[in-house]
Order: C-alpha cells, then structure tokens, then sequence
C-alpha cells in the first residue's frame, strides 16, 4: 500500500447527519409497513381515538366511526391533490377559490332551480377540466414565468372567488339532479359514493405517486430541482402537471360540496385550504419537498376529522373548540417529523 | 491511433476571471489521459466545457473529427460524453436505479407507468460494472458517500448501452474520497473502459495518475505548460511542471512546541457518540495540534462534530479551560471559543452565491461593530482584508463570490471566518486538505501552524499518513470509535508509518 492510497477515511455518512444510516440496504419502495417513513401520524390518530372513546362511548359507535369518514371524504381528495404540489416543494393556496367556483358552476350548469342548463354528467366533465385548467395556468405562471408559487396561486385563489360571485345568479341555484345529490344521500353499507369516490381516488394516486415518471420525479424536484434539471428532465412540465392534478381535484372536492349542500353557494370551498394543507404537513408531507405522500396525507386527513368530531362528540366547550383543534394540531406535527430532527436541519 | 476528442484553443472567461487560455488538447482512442494542476488551474472548468456544463468563450472542440458544441449535459451525454462529477449528482430520495436512468433515453416506462423489474434488472448490471452490491431499489440518501461515488461512476458506465461507438469518460478527482479498495475497483473499472472508450482523469496525487494514465497533460494558470508521455516522466518532474520552480509545499519546522504543563484548553473524558464513538479520552494543551486519524468508520469526525456540538447527542465529560462545560449547540461551543470547519466545505462549511467578505464575516463580524448591536462595514472589511493579505487568499476582491474561488483559497476564506474571533481559543478541523492541491495544502499547513505557535488550540482530521506526521504535535488514532494508540511529540520523534497504520486497521 503506498502512502498516497492510505488515506484515513471519510465516513461522510456517518459524519453527516443528512445521510441516514450508512449502509443500511433494506429495501423499500414497496407497500408495506415502510411506506410511512414514520409511526409518529399513526400513533397520534390511535392516541385521540384512545382518549375520545374513553371521554364518551358515543364515540367509537358504527354510526359515529360513519360519520367521521364522511365528513373525510371532501378533504380528503383536497388533501391529495395538495400531496402532488408539496411534494415538489411548491404551494397551492388556491384550493378554496377554485372549490367555490366548481360548486357555483356544477350547481349552474346541472338541472337547478334557476337557470335552464341541464348537463348532467357533463356538467361534471365541464368543471373538472375547468379546475384541470386553473391548475395548469397556476403551474405555468409559476414555472414558466418564475414567480413564486405561493404568491400566484394567493392571487389565482381571489381571482377564482371573484368569478364565482359573479357567476352567481340572483337567487341560488337548488341543484334538481336527483342523481347526482344522491350520490352524498344514499348509503350502500352505510357510507355514501363520496367515500368509495375518496379511497379509490387515494388508489389511483398512490400508484401515480409511486410507479410513474410524474409522482417519482415530482419526489426529485422536491429534493433538488437543480440536480433534475441537469439531469436534462423538463421540470416545468412535471411543475405544471402537478398543479394541473391539484386543481382538477380541487375542483373535484367543490363538486362533492354541491352534491353534500345540494345548492350552489359563492363560499362553498370556504374552509378546504387549512385542512388541505394541515393535514399534509401532520400525515409527515414536508413543505420543503421530497418527503412524505398520498398516504401521509391522508392520514393527516383522518387526525384533523376525527379531532373536530371528537370534540363535538365529548361536548367540549364550542367556544374552545378551534383553540383546542391548533393546539393538538401543534402537538401532531411535533410528532410527526420527531423522527427527522437534527441539529442542523432547516426548517422553514 | 487517431484523435477522438480535440480541443483547439479553447477559452473560457468568467466575470473577472480567464480560467482557460488557450487550451489544445487532443485525447486518442484507447487512452486515458491524466490532467493535473493547482488548484484554480483550469482542469474542473476544461472538464466541465467538455461535459457540456459550460460553453467556451473561445475556440472549437472537436468529437470524431467533427466540430461540436454542447448546450447542456444531456446533449454531451447523448454525444457518448459522460462526466464522474466531483460534486455529486445524485438525488437522495430516489432509489439507485432511478438515478441512474433519469438523464437518459430508456424504455422503462410504459404510458408514463415504470416497469420497475426491468429498471432494477438493468441497473444490475451496472452496479455489477462498478462491484457495487446495493439493491437497485435502495434509495440513495441510504448509502455511504463512497458507495454514492460508485454510483455516479456506474450513471456514467451506463453510457456504454446506449452510445454507439467510444465514450469519452472524463474524472473529476473521484478519488479523494475513495479507499485503497475502492480505488483499486476503479481502476480496473478505468482499464476495462479503455477497450472502447477514451478516458480523462484528474487527480491530485501524483502517482495515481502516473499509474493509470498513458499521457499526462499539465495545467497551470488555465493554461497547457506540458505534455508528458507515461514513461518519459515521473512524480517529482510533474510537480515541478504544475507548481513552477519554486518548491512550493514545504511546511514550516516547529519553533517553539507547545507547553503541556500549562492548564488544558480542552479534556475530553469518556466521550462517546451512540454508534460513532465510545469512551474517547484526550487532552489539548495551549498551542498544540492534535490530529485525529482512522479508516472510515473509526469516528474521528464524529469527535469534532461532538466536541462543536452538532451531533445530535453525545455523553461524557468535556473541560475547556478548566472548566466543566456541556456543548449542545454550535452556538454554544462559539460562545465559549471553539471554531469547526466542516468536511464537506461546499454543503457545509461555505455560503455559495455570497462574497468572501460577507461569508469571513458572518460569525465574528458583530465583534468588529458598535455595542454588538450596530455592525461597521468598514471595520468589518479591514479586519477580512487583512485576513486576506495574511493567509494570501487569491480574489480579485472582498466581495468576489466565495465559490468562484479555487478550492484552496475558499478553504483559506473558511478558515479566515474562524480567525476573525478575538475569543477563539480552539478550532476544529474535519479534513481541512479536501480537495486540496499540495501547493495550496501546504500554504493552508503553514497559516494553521503560525496559528499554533500564536497560542490557538487545533483539533484536525486528518486524509493522509504524510499530513499527520507534518502537521500533528500529537496523533491519536482511532479504531472502530475507540482510541487505539496515542503518538506524542510528533515532531521530535516521528512516528514510522507502519506504526500508525498498525493502529489503524
């Protein structure tokens, strides 16, 4: 061995605290246990519903449990439309303009009291490509134009609510598709379509997530977008399709509201965002990008329904309620990324 | 044997900077072609205008004959080009094989869905070109740094599948963090390319590049001072060609050596890191340097990290001047006096995209204002500039952007932002030579043993046997995280090399 070839060596891995344990091949990759990185959203849903069934046996009836899958299901398709645009480390802020547009537009446009369209189904198709387009214009102002994500779709999420005032006619329009209303109204197995809608829509985007070029190179740009882009990939696209897909779903969970309502009202979509986002960063979804999914998401969703229902549930004071609902969504979220922390991490 | 790649007076010029004059060179088929120079000599910009990186200001590259010119990597890529980067350009949380697929035209997907059994079953086979034995679906971010190295070795091998014809494969310095193994499994790798690819290879030892390359090219001042073929040269005539005839790389002797009566700067007793370290016990007296030294995995790092606080937990019982002190955070070990450059000087240790001036000056700048509260520019930079001029750090100003540098001298900038603390008692340093020509690894030697022979204590890391044995007062090797021998007074008795790689392994 000469001198040169005798270097003491570099345990980069071990020396840095971003490179996980050295060594370690386990793979992953696969559905299973590994697919959450970490227990911590899991043990604070197991957590509440330990304290909440304790605190009252109304809680953990079959009408209850019901119930809070229910009131989950709208959030839910937010919520993993939000997952895609996270991921990349980007923002969408837009979610409850767009919902309220695709409410006043569906209930408009579908056989209602005031006006003399009668779509049906295509109604649907109309909205979803409306939402499919907001989010793509979002995408494109972002990527193409280089402005921040966060301050166009702010802007997209105002403009959005002002075209649904005006799209308002002048009295509110009752939705008379029975069809359509009864996809939140009637039960099979004592849950409504929106639910079995929600769970197979998570299906499909975890396998987007997971086996296409979209959900896996959506991970990389959350990671380092430079690297990705020489790697030679086009990164606006993937920005764009992102927030196409968050979009569309938005518009989606503005589309459930009319059927759950069954009127078309301005400020339907009032109320996703926060459960929308909330629920991501509590399912371990981070902000910076490149960690976390559908899956994390949804159960961020889970924590968030079954908190507000549980506090119903208990009778805590009505007036406390929200302050209870930030506190323990503090204590979630502190549970949640306990695993990463790290001296030298950044957290922004 | 004909030309496959050739530079004609190729330029490259950066705000304020020619970092290329004029290149010819001309790389044959079946060759590989050994390029050496200091630091800021040219060699990673030529790799990087090859590589499709950059774009020459001046002058005409030719590929087979035809002239070329490459917008972006994917185009040299796709041209058969491929470079092993000296920064890595790996993506952590994708898996092995994804990386090493994500740059090129494949086939692994089918209406945007991946065939993950063909992706993993094709990135076998270049894991096996590089003897890497990792599971393709294993995500990067998992994986050791050299293990990492490999696989961009094996995203450049990959090359081979696709390109008709010879590849060109250029090397940036990818073995200064490699072991003997390692870079024993390289070059064999670097053999069996030669039978249908041209290869270029920079590194800044001597002898490998002597033993691996068939022509060697020398750079210097972005310009081409020689070309040597294998057997007409050997290790000291390239360095005297790199460096210029002054011998450059000598170290200061050892004046005045420190004064282990005195009271310690720092005990450390019992110091042990869950899975790095345990039980480590050493003393650093006024003025002494102390290096640390192991194969990979023995936990010297981890001791500065510990001692600087940015592991993420640590027992034991740690003095410093006397007194009993818990250092949880880099701000407290700051506070009491300690300063730490990290390894890894690019993702750690350097603020990319600001000037020097601003990145000497952020910690200690606050000590040259009014009151704490007020800072003074004015003072601030007279206090850099005269870091500047004492460590002889090459920029055309104080506010040059630190990372368009040479390695050595942002290494030297580092450093400076230490040194600008009138409190610092002790500095830390995790392989300070990283990266490092000798011609700036000895300049950087002599600032740190003038610091030495000031009073200030040093722990350092150390990459070679030969640096530890110039530098150290004192040499602890550590084995498997415990300390396995101590050498004292280092510069009076030098230890022999077997000794300490005895202790090592």
């Amino acid at each position: 061995m000469t001198q040169a070839q005798l270097h003491a060596h570099d345990t980069s891995a071990m020396a840095s605290p971003r490179r996980g344990e050295a060594g370690t091949q386990r793979r992953s990759g696969h559905i299973g246990l590994g697919v959450l990185k970490s227990a911590g959203p899991i043990v604070s849903l197991l957590a509440m519903i330990l304290v909440f069934a304790s605190l009252t046996p109304n809680f953990v009836s079959v009408a209850n449990l019901q119930a809070i899958l229910e009131s989950a299901a709208v959030p839910a398709v937010v919520a993993i439309g939000m997952t895609f645009v996270l991921v990349q480390g980007s923002i969408d802020l837009s979610g409850e303009g767009v919902a309220s547009l695709a409410n006043i537009l569906l209930s408009i446009l579908i056989a209602n009291s005031v006006t003399a369209n009668d779509l049906g189904a295509g109604a649907i198709g109309v909205v979803l490509a409306t939402g499919l387009a907001i989010g793509a214009l979002n995408g494109t102002l972002y990527a193409y134009l280089r402005m921040p994500s966060l301050i166009v779709t702010l802007a997209m999420w105002l403009i959005t609510l002002g075209l649904a005032a005006l799209l308002f006619p002048s009295r509110q329009p009752q939705i008379l598709d029975s069809g359509f209303v009864g996809l939140a109204l009637h039960k099979h197995l004592g849950l409504s379509a929106l639910v079995y809608l929600a769970v197979a829509l998570a299906f499909v985007a975890f396998i987007v997530e997971r086996r296409t070029k979209l959900g896996r190179i959506g991970f990389a740009i959350g990671a380092d977008e430079a690297l990705v882009r020489l790697a030679g990939v086009n990164v606006n696209a993937y920005k764009v399709g992102a927030f196409a897909i968050c979009g569309c779903l938005t518009g989606l969970g503005g589309i459930l509201t009319a059927a759950q309502i069954g009127v078309g009202n301005p400020l339907a979509g009032e109320g996703l965002l926060f459960p929308g986002i909330a629920a991501c960063v509590i399912g371990g979804t981070l902000l910076s990008g490149g960690r976390g999914g559908v899956l994390h998401s949804l159960v961020g969703v889970l924590v968030l329904v079954t908190l507000r229902n549980g506090l119903v549930q208990t009778g805590a004071n009505p007036l406390l309620q929200k302050a209870i609902e930030g506190m323990v969504i503090v204590v979630a979220v502190a549970a949640s990324t306990w695993h990463l922390r790290r001296k030298t991490r950044v957290v922004k | 044997m004909s030309a496959l790649l050739s530079l004609q007076n190729i330029s490259k010029r950066f705000p304020g900077v020619l970092a290329l004059d004029e290149i010819d060179m001309e790389l044959r088929e079946h060759e590989v072609l050994g390029l050496i120079g200091q630091n800021g000599s040219g060699k990673s910009t030529l790799m990087k205008i090859i590589g499709g990186l950059h774009q020459p200001s001046a002058g005409e590259m030719r590929l087979r004959g035809s002239p070329v010119r490459f917008g972006s990597p994917l185009e040299a890529a796709r041209a058969g080009i491929g470079l092993v980067h000296q920064e890595q350009s790996l993506i952590g949380n994708l898996t092995v094989a994804e990386n090493l697929f994500i740059d090129k035209p494949t086939d692994f997907s089918r209406f945007g869905f991946y065939r993950r059994g063909r992706m993993n079953d094709a990135a076998r086979i270049q894991l096996d070109k590089v003897e890497l034995d990792v599971a393709p679906d294993t995500p990067v971010d998992q994986l050791t740094f050299a293990q990492r190295q490999m696989v961009e070795l094996a995203k450049v091998l990959s090359l081979e599948e696709l390109v008709e014809g010879h590849l060109v494969v250029l090397f940036d310095e990818p073995t200064s963090v490699l072991t003997p193994t390692e870079i024993q499994a390289l070059f064999r790798q670097v053999r069996r390319l030669k039978m249908r690819s041209s290869v270029v290879f920079i590194s800044h030892r001597m002898d490998e590049v002597l033993a691996i390359s068939d022509r060697v090219y020398v750079l210097s001042d972005g310009r081409n001072v020689a070309e040597r073929a294998k057997g007409e040269t050997d290790p000291d005539e390239l360095y005297e060609l790199m460096v210029g005839r002054q011998r450059a790389g000598s170290v200061l002797p050892r004046n005045n050596p420190p004064d282990k009566s005195a009271p310690k700067r720092l005990a450390v007793r019992d110091l042990t890191v869950p899975g790095k370290v345990e039980d480590v016990t050493f003393d650093v007296a006024s003025g002494e340097i102390v290096g640390l030294i192991g194969v990979q995995g023995s936990g010297a790092e981890a001791v500065c990290r510990a001692i600087f606080g940015v592991e993420d937990s640590h027992s034991g019982h740690i003095e410093y001047e006397g007194r009993p002190v818990r250092v949880s955070c880099p701000s407290g070990a700051v506070g009491l006096g300690i300063g730490y450059v990290p390894a890894e000087r690019k993702a750690e240790a350097m603020m990319k995209g600001m000037s020097v001036c601003q990145n000497m000056t952020v910690t200690f700048g606050s000590d040259y204002g009014y009151g704490g509260l007020l800072l003074s520019k004015r003072r601030e930079r007279r206090e850099a500039a005269n870091w500047v001029e004492r460590l002889k750090i090459k920029t055309p100003s104080l506010d040059h952007r630190i990372d368009q540098l040479s390695g050595g001298n942002q290494q030297k900038a580092v450093l400076s932002k230490w040194l600008l603390g009138r409190s610092l008692r002790l500095l830390v340093l995790d392989h300070p030579t990283r990266g490092l020509d000798p011609g700036a690894r000895a300049d950087l030697f002599n600032a740190i043993r003038q610091l030495a022979e000031d009073g200030l204590s040093i722990v350092f890391v150390g990459d070679t046997l030969d640096e530890m044995v110039t530098l150290s007062d004192t040499i602890l090797v550590l084995r498997d995280g415990r300390l396995s021998q101590r050498f004292d007074d280092v510069q009076t008795q030098r230890p022999s090399e077997e000794d300490i790689v005895r202790a090592m392994v």
